[in-house]
């Protein structure tokens, strides 16, 4: 096949791979489909994870941290065993973040001809990539996993979920529900027609909200931007899966053949390299740089570069120029971050009360050695529920997920979060185990409280009981004692108080979540009791096996 | 030469003049007409409005049908036809709301929403006097789209060719209840602008308004902040009665839930008393729900509030039931 048809070929598959990402990002969400003859459970129709699964950042760094390998990450060997053969091509071929950032850097190029040449040789500073996925790494083998907060695929979906779509959501929402609301009946159609053709696509069922939204999203919308200065920014300077892909590739059997003696000095090769990688046959070409996207060979008049098996090294240099101080920093600022942040208090002492994970979340060392921060479960949540946390779990756990009640509430028989999880942060539960149908002891999230200085009943001798109606187990945690009572005016009446029975309640949060008090409900969870915990418990009970396996 | 360029023609004069003049003249006309728009931000005036969706009946029919052992479909057609048929309350090309309670995330043995074989027999029966569109739903209390997929019903509605429809927030309208706690709510649209209105309720324990049948499932017309309703429960019960008034009322007693209400989630609070009830009475109706649950109607704050209002009838000695039973 000739070269310029192959590079069609990577368009086409980078492209695909794109597509595909977004597809199974919007599909990250259950619509509502009546078709399917089971009632009783309810499953995503996609594999909605793959992408995480497959990323090999995400199956080697958590590897390091827990010491296996869970479930569906397995998947990432197939493209650490394409990196073996081929280098990088991960990174030219399928990276979603890779091809957006591809994109915004070659649409209408703003450099042209020798400065377009210049930007694209090698430059020293992409070495720091490596340092920091040293630095990740070492973090890791101590225990505290941060290769989330910017390995590109879970740094991708975390900003589309939480900070982009939400805001396309709300921009086309905003147009459509206005031409709804004029009355106009053409105008009405539109919208109707509008939604129903959206609906089922673009738009989510309702609108979300985020915690830190905007944060996220100008963390995204800078790193695209970059490409605007600099070709693939990210890609040759930040990213720790390029980094670590471009470290392994040392030992792919498939590579660039120089042929020095062709070469009249044209140039032509720098022009659309995406790494930065110095195929100019008269260079030494930096293997773990280049993306094989294939154009040096494509552009090249004299037929002095090709890519084949086997080609010789002469003209190749394999490992990055490290400096062995510059690693070793790599290496202590990566094992000193995780004392550094452990000893600040917030992981064992005084932490957050309000920090709820998610129902089936490990204990908190065990999840922060698995969570990479890439937002599937608070795009999933039907309720809005879960929220990326920015400071509520410390510096170190920040992005990670947590409930707000006042925004949702854990649906009770809800186990999506825990199906998305692609690293078992949210080990994978069933709605039996999630209810404890077999094992009489639910997976428990937090307990419910009172503040019966706000609370109806209690401070304004006002009936409610709202909590109770919606609490959802059987028998119901909210339990009411009807007591008499003497009014302002000397009346006397009987009125239903609620109370919680600590032993039934599950921290749901749809008592906090109904209270009439809107703005500081006066039933409130805090995440005392809750399953995944030894310690944080107030009960005095045989704890059991929680079903798990 | 600079001072040529400096030089002001008459047509530059005339131009900018001109110009500027115009922006001065927009300005100020502009500024005159926002400022005569100016007044405080509040509520628009909106007229109360009630939504009597009853047609024409012949004076000797039953004031309420009960049937008793059968399928859930046998026991609603059997009584439809008690009533003369479903032709008698849907016209040819009539477009029909159905309201069963889909208000959480239950699967149908747990008794918390309408029996999903009674809503697609009456969906059926709708279709085959010639109704041209069948939708139900309802603004549930658990998200929606599993209430509505776990308790069966999408799919029982689904598979008859009925429309069913998620409540989604930009069809609330605000609506003036004329009530008296309750004045202006946001009501989900699909409710009200319809040729006909069908409540299908069940039968249900309710810890504050004792139960939960007829007049209590009109709370899932409303959007909002109905957690506040609960403050004066059968006041705002009645005046929501009084702002619906149905086609038809279908008590689904086939499976009721007799504590831990309204949600239930144990089997063993149910019942299977295997009854379905019909009238065009909403508060007769729930007088007889009250009997399913060992009651009384006076025992029901919101049974007494409606008859004193004049909604409906409580005393079911005066009332003409017919009892079916197909078992």
């Amino acid at each position: 096949m000739k070269i310029k048809n192959i590079r069609i070929l990577r368009r086409v598959s980078q492209t695909i791979f794109l597509v595909l990402f977004l597809f199974l990002l919007l599909k990250t969400e259950f619509r509502g489909t009546f078709k399917k003859s089971e009632v009783e459970t309810i499953r995503l129709n996609y594999p909605v994870r793959v992408f995480l699964e497959f990323d090999p950042l995400v199956v080697f760094s958590t590897s390091i941290s827990t010491h296996s390998i869970y479930k569906g990450t397995i998947w990432a060997l197939i493209f650490i065993g394409i990196t073996l053969i081929f280098g990088r091509a991960f990174c030219g071929w399928v990276c979603p973040l890779g091809t957006l950032n591809h994109f915004f850097s070659h649409i209408k190029l703003r450099r042209k001809g020798a400065k377009l040449i210049k930007s694209n040789k090698w430059k020293s500073w992409q070495i720091v990539k490596y340092y920091i996925l040293i630095g990740l790494i070492t973090a890791g083998l101590f225990t505290s996993l941060q290769t989330g907060l910017i390995d590109p695929i879970p740094f991708l979906v975390r900003s589309l979920s939480v900070s982009i779509l939400p805001a396309v959501n709300y921009g086309i929402r905003g147009i459509l529900n206005g031409l709804y609301q004029t009355n106009i009946p053409v105008f009405q159609h539109i919208s109707d027609f509008s939604f129903a053709a959206l609906g089922s696509t673009l738009l989510s069922y309702k609108q979300t909200f985020y915690h830190y939204s905007f944060l996220i999203g100008v963390i995204f919308i800078t790193v695209l931007a970059l490409n605007r200065v600099i070709t693939r920014f990210w890609c040759r300077g930040i990213c720790p899966l390029g980094a670590f892909l471009g470290l392994i590739s040392r030992f792919s059997i498939f590579g660039l053949e120089k042929y020095p003696e062709k070469c009249t000095e044209c140039n032509r090769c720098l022009l659309y390299c995406q790494g930065g990688d110095d195929p100019h046959p008269k260079d030494r070409w930096k293997s773990s740089e280049c993306h094989l996207c294939l154009n040096c060979q494509a552009e090249c008049p004299e037929g002095a570069l090709k890519f084949k098996f086997f080609p010789s090294r002469k003209r190749t240099q394999i490992t990055p120029d490290f400096q062995r101080r510059r690693i070793l920093t790599g290496i202590v600022a990566g094992a000193a971050l995780v004392p550094v942040l452990r000893a600040t208090s917030g992981l064992t002492k005084n932490y957050n009360p309000r920090l709820i994970r998610p129902p089936g979340s490990l204990d908190e060392k065990e999840f922060l050695k698995r969570c990479i921060r890439c937002g599937e479960c608070m795009k999933v949540c039907p309720t809005n529920a879960i929220q990326p946390t920015f400071l509520e779990a410390g510096v170190e756990g920040m992005w990670t997920p947590m409930l707000i009640m006042r925004i949702g509430y854990c649906e009770h028989t809800c186990v999506l979060c825990s199906q998305v999880c692609p690293t078992g942060a949210i080990w994978r539960i069933t709605e039996e185990e999630k209810l404890g149908i077999k094992t009489g002891k639910p997976v428990k999230i937090g307990t419910a409280f009172y503040d019966r200085g706000r609370c109806l009943p209690w401070a304004m001798d006002t009936p409610c009981i709202v909590c109770e109606e919606f609490c959802p187990t059987s028998p119901k945690a909210v339990w009411l004692k009807e007591e008499k009572i003497v009014k302002r005016d000397g009346t006397v009446t009987t009125i239903k108080r609620p109370y919680i029975d600590p032993k039934i309640c599950w921290g749901c949060g749809i008592c906090e979540h109904v209270c009439p008090v809107q703005d500081k409900p006066a039933v409130y969870v805090t995440s005392i009791g809750e399953s995944r915990s030894k310690t944080n418990q107030i009960l005095l009970e045989k704890k059991t096996d929680t079903g798990k396996k | 030469m600079e001072k040529e360029d400096n030089n002001l023609t008459r047509r530059d004069f005339i131009s900018r003049t001109a110009k500027t003049g115009v922006a001065l003249v927009t300005t100020g006309v502009l500024g005159y007409w926002l400022k005569k728009r100016e007044r405080f931000p509040g509520e628009v005036e909106l007229s109360t409005t009630m939504n009597d969706f009853r047609v024409n009946l012949p004076a000797n029919l039953p004031d309420i049908v009960i049937v008793r052992n059968s399928s859930p479909a046998e026991l609603v057609k059997s009584a439809i036809n008690e009533l003369g048929g479903m032709s008698r309350f849907i016209s040819r090309g009539d477009v029909v709301v159905i309201k069963p309670n889909i208000g959480w995330d239950r699967v149908p043995k747990q008794a918390a929403n309408t029996n999903p074989e009674v809503v697609k027999t009456v969906v059926e029966l709708c279709y085959n006097v010639g109704a041209k569109k069948v939708i139900v739903s309802d603004v549930s209390c658990n998200d929606a789209r599993r209430c509505f997929r776990r308790s069966g019903i999408a799919r029982a509605v689904k598979s008859v060719g009925g429309y069913v429809i998620l409540p989604e927030k930009r069809k609330f309208k605000d609506m003036k209840l004329g009530g008296k706690v309750l004045d202006v709510w946001p009501v989900f649209t699909p409710f009200v602008e319809t040729d006909k209105l069908i409540n299908i309720p069940i039968v249900k324990h309710h810890n504050l308004a004792g139960a939960t049948m007829a007049m209590k499932n009109w709370y899932g017309i409303l959007g909002g902040r109905r957690n506040q309703l609960h403050q004066n429960i059968h006041e705002s019960i009645a005046d929501l009665c009084n702002f619906m008034r149905p086609t038809l009322v279908i008590l689904d007693a086939y499976r009721i839930l007799l504590t831990n209400g309204p949600q239930g989630g144990n089997i063993q609070d149910t019942k299977e008393i295997r009854t379905i009830a019909v009238s065009v009475d909403q508060v007769a109706i729930d007088s007889f729900g009250a009997t399913l649950l060992n009651k009384n109607p006076e025992d029901f704050g919101f049974i007494k509030k409606g008859y004193e209002r004049g909604l409906g009838n409580m005393k079911l000695n005066e009332m003409n039931i017919r009892k079916i039973n197909l078992g």
